[in-house]
């Protein structure tokens, strides 16, 4: 079947003889995959705004934003969630050189801030369900409760990482694996913030001042 | 405002709303149906016990990593649910051939209506999607010269949550209901005040579940593409299959967060009660429609442009000549995959707009047949002076584009808004879109199954029922959509069940003559299965390459080793094997080496298995179930990640057996 | 696609027997019986079909060749076919490949120009300017308005300045101008009118308009062309064009009927139900139709022009677009199809 050839090509290199298994866990395939997976959830979000801004103004008679909005808790939430982001910067030179301990230990700083921005959201969410201003009342509500929901859920995904992350770290130290997983981590986490802020500025300062 | 949260159910703690009433024991044909799929299970389950084979399909197949395994799995489900889409077809055939004047039919509205629903459904979700995901899973890598995708296990993780789906959907036909709302389950009819049954929720759940095993297969495939490439292999030296492997997958990660995001507000809506798409409340039951077509029409997409690239890589082989106007061939993928994103709204024109709005997405749509057209144009060519053996793949390329132009052509006329107004929602669109999936993908995906089956196999279909499968679905595709075609001119509407005017009938008669032509089609290519596996010595490929091919998967066995190749080969031009062969390339024969490959895993299929029985408790609203399931997804996912081993190496014994085995098999 | 050559589409029989249609399917095949899209009754729906004719034949232009060259090439350059230059280098030409793009290029800038052109004046939003070829629309002429409310599953139609309404029969005057006003109890349905103007999509809380003319008397249907559950298949309406004179008997007819159609009724009838007879009322309580767009038709049920006035008053929308007198396409709080309900008796769409 190969014998049209007249054989000017010996001297060509057919094959790459000195590899060793370089493309199974290519840290830069899944660094790479991550991100693709992180735009793809940035166009979730950006369906859910793009829900929320058709119906931003769909209060059916219901409680508008300046009546429910609770600006200098909101105001609150952001500091902590940046500072979580400041937190999980803090973690990456020691993952650069090496060094497990201090990564841990602000990563478990990271995790804290963001139980402190789920819990303060969680009672934001309780008050204003109590006030009779739950996701049923209105559309804007509705997609109120779903967009900000939402990226409740994702921090409280991101915790859970770091929860894990912390016990494999201690378990393995900071193998190849582990500092990918970490960098993977980070990039959710900023992403986090990221959302965050068009949440903060497109949702409750906008609504405020309208 | 009438959407109430869930009833209270007292009594119901432990089954929800599942009761004895949900099976069908008051339906004859559905207990026929059911009780003839339990018993052929059992027959399987059987004969699987007796010859001691659950050890081997779950070492094998079921948590296999293998990209040409999981491949074959997801082309196994997309016929198995072929089978099942198409009795569904069958059945509103019958239907609308004889429901006329006095006649009602044979199905009463509640049946017809969740056939036609499921039909959709299923062809695009679990037929169309598993068959163009299966071919790509199976081919690219060998395409590009790797060993695997990117991240094997989310490859095996992909395809249980799509089956996982697709097996919600099989279930909804025993236990149930499954939706009555048309395949996008439009609000506000999908809203709980006016589908308070199981339907929806089993419509939406099943695709949830199967939309992040797409999602998550796209982001494998892409990335694979992009970085596992074999030295050498620059883009523009990729296979056009794998650029429209890349350019579909791209489109994929792009569209179907809008479809989740819809269906999982439609879901809120549902459940907790919510008013999105409600009619009350400020809720804007147009946004579920422009955020489900946002990934439909690019969907089609999705589907039609790998099918392009299987249309070029068999017409360039059977041609024997390198593929006319590669580049113009790649720059057409690439322009098609961002105009599909920016004509969405064409799927309503009728809802008033305004001319503007409507005449941009109108000439957005046209746009995209110019690269569409390019392509058919570039097939031509390379036709052209060329040496055409017309063997399986090549009929079904010459059957495309025989039947492509003509959906493209009605496609663009369903693109001009005031042409749009006389012929949307008729069965005019509806011969369209069939037009284009049947005569764009299905004989695509046909022709990809017919070429490279060899290659998955070690031996070639059996080429008589081969035609047979080929002339049944060319000839009954015609003889079934014209006369809708023009059912569609004489202002029939879609989804109808009943007819007054008995001056249609014929129409329709005919177009049940043609739906069976497609079943003699049909069962063709099951029977050149079952004979080619029972003649696969005589259709045996010892060579690896049984059509003289021109890219790299031909340069392997057939069926490849698992490490694919024994080493990575290096790429100097388009046409790589070709390249090779012509340049009078030997293949090593020493100087293996151990195979780095990655370990096979269990938890991919139980994290679907979980996710499946989590999507049923939700349908049913069997709470504690829902969460009992949704803490072990939970436990099973963070588990797995504990699991640091997860690669072996091949050993170069193994590697040097194999290849020794090729050697004294004849190849080369 | 052979245009019928029957001066009117026959009303559907219901003659039946099945030696009938064996016979019929190559006469119907080729002699195109109710081709109805095709052969038209209605200004505007003829002028749909000559854009369908038009656009076909300019496709053809490119298609019909490319399909002949297919077979050409696939018989000439077969293998075994000893006249033929096998050349498998030929994998580019500068030339072949402008022309390749070049083709379909310059059909679609043909097309878009036409589409353009004739989205613009087709556009059931936008008042006719003749009621046939050559007879324009002046100020002079009357028009007739219908109010069209889809239910599930029968249409309802409202003649406001006449005071009566039906159920599943639309009867116009040929040759007048008809103005509909469309809009839906619950679901998105579309009022489907294929001799007539074609469609529009019927959805609740919201009035579609389509302006339209029948030309010819006779009979044809109407239909809901977006499946809206069990319902569906037989929600659909006589469409009766009659003369000028059958019109005012008609009318007269209608008018006689006792049945008045007040909003307890409309509660009524509103109710799901399946195959609706054709009803008549001779009378309709005024302002009924906007009170069905604003969904406050129920007694006690806050209209929803109201409750998007107050919504806006208390901070939503845009303050530039919030006027009472233009709450049109991007003004209200939905996204830009259809219209926003405006207050009732106010009118609902800018154009």
């Amino acid at each position: 079947m190969t014998d049209h050839a007249d054989d000017p090509g010996r001297s060509i290199t057919w094959h790459r003889v000195d590899e060793d298994g370089h493309d199974h866990e290519d840290g830069n395939a899944t660094l790479l995959g991550f991100w693709i997976y992180l735009m793809s959830d940035a166009l979730i979000f950006a369906s859910l705004f793009a829900m929320f801004g058709v119906v931003s103004t769909s209060y059916a008679g219901g409680p508008v934003p300046r009546e429910i909005f609770n600006l200098p808790l909101v105001a609150l939430n952001t500091g902590l969630l940046l500072a979580s982001s400041i937190t999980f910067g803090e973690a990456m030179p020691h993952l650069a050189a090496g060094r497990a301990a201090p990564v841990r230990v602000w990563l478990a700083m990271t995790g804290l801030l963001g139980a402190g921005f789920v819990g303060v959201e969680l009672y934001e969410f309780g008050h204003l369900v109590s006030e009779g201003a739950g996701p049923q009342r209105s559309a804007f509500l509705s997609a109120f409760f779903t967009l900000v929901g939402t990226h409740g859920a994702h921090v409280t995904v991101g915790m859970i990482w770091i929860a894990v992350m912390l016990a494999q770290i201690a378990r393995n130290g900071l193998t190849p694996a582990m500092r990918r997983r970490v960098m993977c981590l980070s990039m959710f986490w900023h992403f986090l913030d990221i959302i965050w802020i068009g949440v903060f500025t497109f949702v409750y300062l906008y609504g405020v001042v309208r | 405002m009438s959407n109430t949260v869930i009833p209270p159910d007292t009594g119901m703690a432990i089954f929800g709303r599942l009761s004895p009433q949900a099976l069908p024991l008051h339906e004859p044909i559905l207990l026929a149906t059911f009780l003839i799929v339990l018993l052929a299970g059992a027959a399987v389950l059987g004969l699987i016990t007796r010859y001691r084979l659950w050890t081997y399909l779950w070492r094998e197949w079921i948590t296999s990593v293998d990209h040409k395994k999981i491949g074959i799995m997801y082309v196994i489900l997309g016929i198995i649910m072929l089978l099942r889409g198409f009795a569904d077809a069958i059945m509103m055939r019958l239907q609308q051939a004889v429901a006329f004047g006095a006649n009602q039919g044979y199905l009463p509205a509640h049946h017809y209506d969740q056939i036609f629903t499921a039909h959709g459904t299923i062809m695009i979700f679990f037929v169309a999607i598993p068959l163009v995901v299966g071919i790509i899973n199976f081919v690219m890598p060998l395409q590009i010269g790797a060993r695997d995708v990117a991240f094997p296990f989310l490859n095996n993780l992909s395809f249980w949550l799509t089956a996982a789906g697709a097996g919600l959907v099989m279930i909804s036909l025993f236990v149930g209901e499954f939706a009555r709302t048309g395949w996008l389950s439009y609000a506000p009819l999908a809203e709980l005040a006016y589908s308070p049954d199981t339907g929806v929720d089993y419509y939406l759940w099943s695709l949830q579940i199967a939309g992040v095993g797409t999602t998550l297969s796209a982001i494998n495939m892409v990335a694979t593409i992009i970085k596992m490439r074999a030295p050498g292999m620059t883009m523009m030296k990729m296979p056009v299959f794998c650029w429209t492997a890349l350019c579909s997958n791209v489109l994929a990660i792009a569209i179907f967060p809008a479809l989740t995001a819809a269906f999982f507000l439609l879901l809120l809506d549902r459940y907790v009660g919510t008013n999105f798409f409600t009619n009350d409340l400020g809720g804007a039951p147009m946004m579920y429609w422009n955020m489900v077509w946002i990934w439909g029409h690019p969907e089609v997409y999705v589907l039609v442009l790998p099918a392009f690239g299987i249309y070029s890589e068999i017409t360039s082989t059977f041609t024997g000549k390198r593929l006319f106007g590669y580049s113009s061939m790649v720059y057409a993928t690439v322009v098609i995959t961002i105009l599909s994103y920016l004509v969405w709204l064409h799927h309503f024109f009728t809802m008033g707009s305004g001319p503007s709005v409507n005449s941009f997405f109108g000439i957005a749509t046209m746009v995209i047949s110019i690269p569409t057209g390019a392509k058919i144009f570039n097939w031509l060519f390379t036709m052209y002076r060329g040496d055409i053996r017309f063997e399986l793949p090549m009929q079904w390329v010459v059957a495309f584009m025989l039947t492509f132009v003509v959906g493209g052509m009605t496609g663009v006329l369903l693109a001009i808004p005031p042409a749009d107004f006389v012929l949307h929602n008729s069965l005019f669109l509806v011969a369209h879109f069939h037009n284009v999936i049947i005569g764009g993908v299905v004989f695509g995906l046909f022709a990809g199954i017919v070429y490279w089956f060899p290659k998955a196999f070690g031996f070639k279909l059996d080429p008589w029922w081969g035609k047979v499968a080929f002339w049944g679905w060319v000839i009954g595709y015609w003889v079934a959509w014209t006369p809708i075609y023009f059912a569609g001119l004489m202002g029939t509407t879609r989804r109808v069940r009943h007819f007054e005017d008995v001056a249609l009938q014929p129409y329709f008669v005919l177009a049940l003559v043609g739906a069976f032509i497609i079943l003699v089609g049909i069962l063709g290519f099951v029977m050149s299965i079952v004979m080619g596996f029972l003649r696969r010595r005589e259709l045996a490929d010892t060579t690896g390459d049984p059509w003289d091919g021109r890219t790299l998967e031909w340069s392997t066995t057939s069926p490849p080793p698992a490490y694919n190749f024994a080493f990575t080969p290096v790429i100097h031009d388009l046409d790589a094997w070709y390249d090779m062969k012509s340049r009078g390339y030997q293949r090593p024969v020493s100087g293996f080496r151990p195979v780095h490959m990655p370990r096979n895993t269990g938890a991919g299929f139980i994290l679907a298995v979980l996710a499946a029985v989590m999507g049923f408790a939700m349908i049913w609203y069997m709470w504690w179930l829902a969460l009992i399931a949704f803490v072990g997804l939970l436990v099973v996912a963070v588990g797995h990640t504990f699991n640091m081993k997860r690669d072996f190496f091949i050993p170069v014994e193994t590697v040097t057996r194999i290849e020794e085995a090729r050697l004294s098999g004849g190849a080369q | 696609m052979r245009v019928s050559d029957q001066p009117l589409p026959r009303p559907p029989s219901h003659r039946s027997g099945y030696a009938r249609w064996l016979i019929a399917v190559p006469t119907l095949m080729l002699g195109g019986c109710d081709m109805v899209v095709m052969n038209p009754t209605g200004d505007v729906a003829m002028q749909q079909r000559n854009l369908i004719l038009f656009a076909t034949g300019l496709m053809l232009l490119v298609i019909v060749p490319v399909m002949a060259t297919t077979v050409w090439f696939a018989w000439k350059y077969r293998r075994g076919n000893p006249d033929k230059v096998y050349d498998p280098d030929f994998d580019h030409s500068t030339t072949l490949e402008l022309a390749i793009w070049s083709i379909p290029m310059l059909i679609i800038i043909a097309l878009s120009a036409v589409t353009w052109t004739s989205t613009h004046l087709l556009d059931p939003f936008r008042p006719l300017e003749r009621t046939r070829p050559g007879v324009p629309v002046t100020p002079a002429t009357r028009v007739l308005d219908v109010q069209v409310i889809a239910l599930d599953w029968k249409w309802l139609f409202i003649y406001p300045e006449q005071g009566v309404a039906t159920v599943n029969e639309l009867a116009l005057p040929v040759d007048v101008p008809v103005r509909f006003s469309i809009t839906s109890a619950n679901q998105f349905n579309t009022f489907y009118a294929p001799t007539m103007a074609g469609m529009i999509y019927a959805m609740p809380g919201m009035n579609s308009r389509m302006h339209a003319v029948l030309n010819r008397a006779g009979e044809s249907w109407g239909y809901s062309g977006n499946y809206t559950g069990r319902g569906y298949s037989d929600m659909r309406f006589r469409l009766r064009g009659l003369s000028a004179s059958d019109f005012g008997r008609w009318l007269v007819q209608v008018k006689q009927s006792r049945a008045a159609l007040l909003p307890a009724t409309y509660l009524s009838i509103e109710k799901p139900s399946e195959k609706a007879p054709v009803m008549h009322f001779g009378s309709v309580t005024p302002g009924l139709f906007d009170l069905a767009v604003n969904r406050c038709v129920e007694p006690g049920r806050p209209c929803m022009a109201d409750i998007m006035r107050g919504d806006m008053m208390r901070g939503g929308g845009n303050p530039h677009r919030s006027g009472a007198h233009d709450p049109g396409i991007g003004g209200g709080t939905a996204p830009g199809h259809g219209s926003m309900p405006a207050a009732p008796h106010q009118e609902g769409h800018p154009l």
